[in-house]
Parts: structure tokens; sequence; C-alpha cells
């Protein structure tokens, strides 16, 4: 079955699950699967930015790798410009990875010691033959400008550079291969404050000039709310939630959603006064012995006994609103 | 009637490779009994040197107090013993340090690591501290404490570890608890928990808490009265709902304004976050008589070059060391 594929979707991820096998004592001769990404779906259109969030361990960062092929994915599809990127091979799969590039989070140990800066964006065009030997130094020279470092830092090492400038590095070395889509893992998070507002609006600068699509990974939610037009909660492998930027902050109706939301301390005194902080209490699920029914069920304050016999759905109960909840209907009402 | 904590002119330096570098410069501030104050700045600010420095933790043979003043309940911390320090530390004034996964020692079960304290300092015998240790995880709200209190640090997950360190911190009901960067290692949802169980705390022991931190929105929440750091200096202090409504520094406006922050009702239009360009100065730099500022400020003029400027006073106690502050 096929759905009818939109022009303007660049990535489109259908069903996606990712396990790993761990050992577990007792089962003798039988492998027990940890499900770190379990059945999602999300689509991002070109030139826009997809958010997906949630707390460590939820699976946000197995789903990006998953989606740049860096972890095996179990099962599912990875559309990216209209082919299977999971299915591709050798001299096509090469071709594919340009398209793809990865931003990573720490910028300290993402960055190999020994090499010099040039080098390091450089690689990338090396590996993935995009473009012939001659033109790799203009296009180093040309990035370097455009995340603004000094073409006399090209010689540096990383071991020279801030943490703020590393992380340049990093995003020049992902753009060398002129991708499409850019996965940044928590690209900030490791960074001072002063810097990482540097670093954002490095990267919407970049968005608009080169017309780039990010996967943006993260667990700050001011700075999501900043990037991203549209964001997809996860919990437990699961997403719970998905829906552009204004729906979800202003519209929340995922319990976890609004209990993630109520936890960020806020600087506006209307909003500290708005809020009702909602608790949520206890720790998740064992991933191994995941429950029945919901998730979220055993720390949601909403929850109902129905909520522990089956696992809610995502259903799209708003226009672009989806949310995996027994207690949420096409009212799109919030159960808190 | 007389804080419980005086700092004046306290000067800390630290000896590197380039010389005596001056970390803590000229700080002065008080404290009150059950007060909360948040220290608030980037990496390398010196926030955590006076975290340090009050509990007289400075790196041996290379940090010392070169001058100023540390005023504890009437007692000038500066001058005392070595011996009279380790009965304050722990017992009078205790600290909470940022990596919960790395300041528990692995080896010992947490009820021996709780229990150390009390008898170091209370002088109980093992099973009175034993007792008083199931009952201090049981005040931080860990789940089952009469059988956690035999857990080792591993099987407790980040936040836990982090009520463990408070349930120490804590143990000897100190005047004034120490948290540097509590949360930062921690995600939202238990940030949250930890700031909730902070208060209450606060509440009931009537603790004064000092909060190092570098998120505006946890001072917010937290503190009544702030202070803005900056490579060794006090950039501003006084209320936090006043700095945050007018800040009279342009790096306390910077820093306010660097992060993209949720408000109340979220908007279709997104500005371009307010950029502080630079990085701040490297410890060569500290000491210089100019504002260490002025590299990445947008309204330096030759004055702040040329030296460094007094901290002017403003209503309800604000005070900004800043030439123009008037203005800002």
């Amino acid at each position: 079955m096929t759905e009818p594929r939109n022009d303007d979707v660049l990535l489109d991820v259908e069903n996606l699950t990712v396990r790993f096998a761990v050992k577990r004592g007792s089962t003798f001769g039988h492998k027990s699967y940890l499900y770190a990404v379990d059945d999602i779906s999300f689509a991002i259109k070109r030139g826009e930015t997809l958010a997906i969030v949630g707390e460590s361990g939820s699976g946000k960062t197995t789903a990006a790798l998953a989606v740049a092929r860096l972890v095996e994915a179990y099962q599912g599809k990875v559309n990216l410009d209209g082919e299977d990127f999971l299915q591709l091979e050798d001299a096509d799969l090469r071709k594919a990875r340009a398209k793809v590039q990865f931003i990573f989070q720490d910028p300290y140990s993402s960055l190999n010691p020994r090499v010099r800066a040039e080098k390091i964006v450089r690689e990338p065009l090396e590996s993935l033959q995009t473009v012939p030997a001659p033109e790799r130094q203009a296009i180093v020279d040309k990035l370097f400008t455009a995340v603004g470092l000094h073409p006399e830092q090209q010689r540096l090492f990383p071991h020279q550079f801030s943490g703020g400038q590393r992380q340049r590095i990093g995003i020049a070395r992902a753009l060398a291969t002129q991708p499409e889509l850019i996965i940044c893992d928590e690209p900030v998070s490791a960074l001072d404050v002063a810097v990482q507002a540097q670093i954002l609006n490095l990267l919407r600068k970049l968005q608009t000039e080169f017309g780039l699509t990010y996967l943006f990974i993260s667990h700050d939610l001011g700075v999501v709310q900043h990037m991203c037009d549209s964001i997809a909660v996860m919990y437990m492998g699961k997403i719970v939630e998905h829906a552009d930027r204004l729906s979800l902050f202003n519209n929340p109706l995922h319990p976890y959603t609004s209990a993630l939301l109520s936890a960020v301390p806020s600087v506006d005194k209307k909003r500290r006064e708005a809020t009702k902080r909602i608790l949520i209490p206890g720790d998740p699920p064992d991933p191994l012995a995941l429950p029945k029914g919901c998730r979220f069920a055993n720390r949601c304050p909403a929850a109902q006994p129905q909520c522990e016999d089956s696992q809610p759905p995502l259903t799209e109960v708003a226009p672009g609103h989806k949310v995996a909840c027994h207690l949420v209907d096409e009212k799109a009402v919030s159960p808190l | 009637m007389e804080p419980l904590l005086k700092v004046e002119n306290l000067r800390i330096e630290l000896a590197t490779r380039d010389g005596i570098a001056p970390v803590i410069d000229d700080l002065t501030f008080s404290l009150g009994q059950g007060e909360s104050i948040s220290f608030v700045g980037e990496s390398g600010c010196g926030k955590s040197m006076t975290a340090l420095g009050l509990m007289g933790l400075l790196p041996e043979k290379v940090g010392r107090i070169a001058s100023g003043k540390i005023i504890f309940n009437g007692e000038d911390l500066t001058t005392a013993s070595e011996k009279r320090m380790r009965e304050i530390r722990g017992n009078e004034i205790s600290m909470i340090f940022q990596e919960p996964m790395t300041s528990l020692n692995p080896v010992y079960t947490i009820g021996e690591q709780i229990a150390e304290v009390l008898r170091a300092h209370q002088g109980l015998g093992r099973k009175a501290a034993w007792n008083s240790a199931i009952e201090l995880l049981d005040a931080v709200r860990i789940p089952n404490a009469q059988r956690r209190v035999s857990d080792y640090p591993f099987q407790m997950s980040g936040g836990q570890r982090q009520r463990v360190m408070i349930a120490m911190a804590l143990a000897c009901e100190p005047k004034i608890l120490i948290a540097d960067e509590p949360t930062t290692a921690l995600d939202v949802t238990v940030q949250a928990q930890i700031f909730d169980l902070l208060r209450d705390l606060r509440s009931q022991t009537s603790a004064a808490i000092i909060l190092i931190t570098h998120d505006m929105g946890a001072v917010a929440e937290m503190a009544e009265r702030m202070i803005v750091m900056y490579a060794g200096r006090n950039a501003e202090q006084g209320p936090v709902e006043q700095i945050i409504d007018h800040p009279r520094h342009p790096y306390t406006r910077g820093l306010i304004s660097c992060v993209p922050h949720i408000m109340a009702e979220l908007t279709p239009e997104r500005h371009e976050l307010t950029e502080v360009a630079g990085i701040v100065p490297s410890l060569r730099e500290f000491g210089k008589n100019q504002c260490l500022f002025a590299s990445r400020c947008t309204d330096a003029t030759q004055q702040c070059l040329d030296a460094r400027p007094p901290e002017m006073e403003f209503e309800h106690g604000q005070r900004s060391a800043c030439w123009h502050a008037k203005d800002v």
C-alpha cells in the first residue's frame, strides 16, 4: 500500500523500529530484545525543521541514528527524496549518504584531535567522492567563511579552538557534501548559554542560505520552540504527540507533553503564574518489560482503567495534530 | 541584624603558568538566614570558585584567598584553622556537586556514605547513623528507603543519586547549602522534582541556599536575589525580578536575551536571538584595570577600556558594575 506522496516531503519515515539484543541470565538460548524505537512514523517537508524531543532513554537519538543508517533499523522505511534509504547498497548508498549529514552533540569528542581543521571538513568529500579532487579546497574555503571561521584557522588542530568554534567545524563538516537533510543531535547542549545563541543563529542562517532540512534532536524545549516548525514528542520509544509548533506549545494534548512543558523553568512571570506544575511521580517502566497498555499510564495523572488495557494508537485529532492517548478525542481537549 | 554570611572584598588568586590570576576579584555580598541567592554566569566566570572558597576547598598550593573576609556567624573563615574548617564543612555549610554520577563513591552503599557524615560530625554510633540515613532518604522522597539504603550508586538513576547527594548535604542540618549546578546533568522533569525538593527542604529547615547555575529560568524560579559574575567580578547583583525586568549591566541583558525562553503564549514570529559575541576572556586578562566585558559589549566606550567600572547603586540594592549602568 503506497500513500500518495507529497512532492514537498524530503524525508518520510514509516514504521521505523530499532531493537537491540540484550543478554538476560535465565532465558538460556533465547535472546530478548529491547525496542529502543518502536514503530514510529514521521515526515519532514523540504526546508523545514522537525524536532524530536524527549528525555534520556526515550529513543530520540536512536531514531536519528537509524534514519542516517548509523544504527541498523529492524523494520520500517526511510524514504529520502523518493528512494528507500535503508535498501540502498554500495555506490547508490554512497551517493545518498552525501544527502544526509550529522552534527553531533559533543564538539570535544566528535573531532579527531590529530587532524587539522581543514582536513576534518574535507574528509566527507574524500570518502564520498562527490566532487573531483581539485575542487575540494575551494569548497573548504567557502565553508569556513560560511560558518564564521577565519581562513587562517584551517591549519589549526581541534584543541586550539573553543567549544563554539569546534561546533562550527562540526557544522562545516556536515555541510561539505551539500546535503539536503542535516540531523542535529543536541547541537548546543554542551555549549555555554551565550555561545548557544551564536550556534542557533548560525544554523537558522544556513538553513535559509542553503535550503536545508533539519531533523533536530533536543531535550531543551526552549531551543526547540525557537528552531522548529513541527515537533514529535517521544516517550519510551513511541511518538506520543506530533504537531506543529504553535499547536504543541499552546495546546499540548498528551499528559506527558503537558508535564514536560510545565517542568521548564521560565523567566516569564506571566507564564510562571499561569502554568500549574504537573507532577509525574515515579520512573518510566523497564524497557525490557513494557506494560501491555499505554507506556505512560503508571505515571499519568489522568490515567483511567482502560489505559492499562491497550496501547493508544497515534491518531490525528485536529488538522496536523496527532496524539496517542485514549483520553483525547476529536474535540482535541487535554484530559488534564 | 547581622546577616548569616558576609563576604567582603574577597579576592581569590590562582597560580597559573602565566603568573598569578585573580579568579575572584573584589566580591562583596551577604546572605541572610533562610535566604536563597543565585550565582549566574558562563563557565570560567568564577561561580564555582566562589563556592570552593567558602567551603575552604580551594585547590591546594594553587589557589588561595589573597585578601578579604568571609564572615560566617561572626567568625572569619579566611583565618580559621584547617581543623575548624573541617568542623564547619558538611556540618554548617555543605555542598551538592554538579555530577551526581561521579560524586558518590561507587564501592560503598549509599547508606554507608550518608551515615559516614553523621558519624564524623555528630558522633552518632553505627546503628543510629544508619537509621538516620534511612530517615534522610525518606525525607528526600526516595521510595522504599528501608530497602534502597543498602543499594550501591550504580543501582540508582541520575535523579535518585542527586537526591542521595542532597540527603548527605542535609544530614547535619546545615545553615547554608551550596548547590553547584545541581541539575545540569538531569532531565527537565527530574530537574523540576529536585527544585521542588530543595524548596520544600528550605522551608522546613530554614537553611539558606546558594544556587550556582547558568539557567536564568532556574534562577527566576528558585532565588530571591542573584549575583551575575563575569570574569571573576561581580557584574550585577540585586533582587531577581527586578534584574530580569530591568537589567543594569549589558552582560546580564545578554544572558537573559540570548536564550530562547518559552513564553506564556507562543506567537508565530521568531526573533533572531541576541548574541553575546566572543567568549569569556582567559585567566591572563583577569585583574586588568578595565571593564573585562568591554571586548564583547556593544555599548563599550573608551572609558570602559581605561578603568574598571565601580559598582553603582540603584533602588532595592541593585548594584551594577558598568560605567553606563544608568543608560542600560
